[in-house]
């Protein structure tokens, strides 16, 4: 029964070429080798296709000591907020609590809840309410974040707050259904989320 | 395998994530003060016109849009 056990366990063996994981992804674009020969062996005077790595600019590698600022790219679809900004920190508004950034931060990917996203640069903190994305922290100290909507605090009318909270609030004792119920929960939590970051 | 982790409340309720971050970012873009109210609504306006396929041929278009036919 044990027979084949020996050929097939060096079958497994001989099979082990493992695939680079993204987070070790090289500074520079590797070109598959066994590809160029043979298409200069069919193709000699043509040279080889470039694949669409080829065109773009590497990921800066994982420096080996921890840089000193953290670079953030901060996209809304319509906009660039802050593009490889250099900064101390920031602070995001993560589903599982606010989560500090510094360099050097473990690579990290956070689902964001409405809340307050800081930037903090020296002395200057620059706050933003962002209603929900996501945020990439990548070992390399780049850190991207995507919003959906995200507002400096000074454009939010406090009384247009304080009127969702209370409608949204009846809306959510009142609520049958479970969609009902639902957008009103999200409702009370958005303005909520906004009335916090409005006295906070 | 452990189960998968407790879905958030809009899941079980039958919303895609997709409707939720909307929701959110409608309820954000309600609060906020004039100038930026106005051209964030209207930012997000949609207008596009759908047809139905039968047979192989394009029936009546039907225009959806934020704004009322003027």
């Amino acid at each position: 029964m044990f027979r084949h056990g020996s050929r097939l366990l060096t079958r497994a063996t001989a099979m082990t070429w493992r695939r680079p994981f993204s987070t070790e992804l090289s500074a520079e674009h590797s070109v598959d080798s066994t590809f160029v020969e043979a298409w200069k062996k069919l193709i000699p005077n043509t040279e080889p296709p470039k694949t669409p790595s080829a065109y773009m600019n590497p990921r800066p590698a994982t420096p080996s000591s921890i840089p000193s600022k953290l670079s953030v790219n901060f996209v809304l679809p319509y906009s660039s907020e802050l593009s490889g900004k250099e900064v101390d920190m920031v602070i995001i508004p993560a589903t599982t609590g606010q989560m500090g950034v510094l360099p050097g931060h473990v690579a990290t990917i956070a689902e964001l809840k409405p809340g307050v996203l800081s930037v903090h640069e020296g002395n200057d903190v620059t706050k933003y309410f962002v209603s929900g994305g996501f945020a990439f922290v990548h070992a390399n100290s780049f850190a991207d974040i995507i919003a959906i909507e995200a507002v400096p605090l000074d454009r939010i009318d406090p009384n247009l707050v304080q009127k969702g909270l209370t409608e949204f609030t009846q809306k959510l004792s009142t609520a049958s259904t479970d969609v009902e119920k639902a957008e009103a929960q999200i409702g009370v939590d958005v303005h909520s989320a906004l009335n916090a970051a409005l006295t906070g | 395998m452990a189960s998968n982790a407790a879905a958030p409340f809009w899941r079980s309720a039958g919303m895609t994530y997709i409707t939720y971050s909307n929701l959110c970012a409608n309820l954000l873009r309600n609060c906020l003060k004039e100038p930026y109210k106005s051209d964030a609504l209207s930012r997000e306006k949609v207008h596009y016109t759908i047809s139905k396929w039968e047979n192989g041929k394009p029936q009546k278009p039907t225009i959806r849009s934020d704004t009322p036919e003027e």
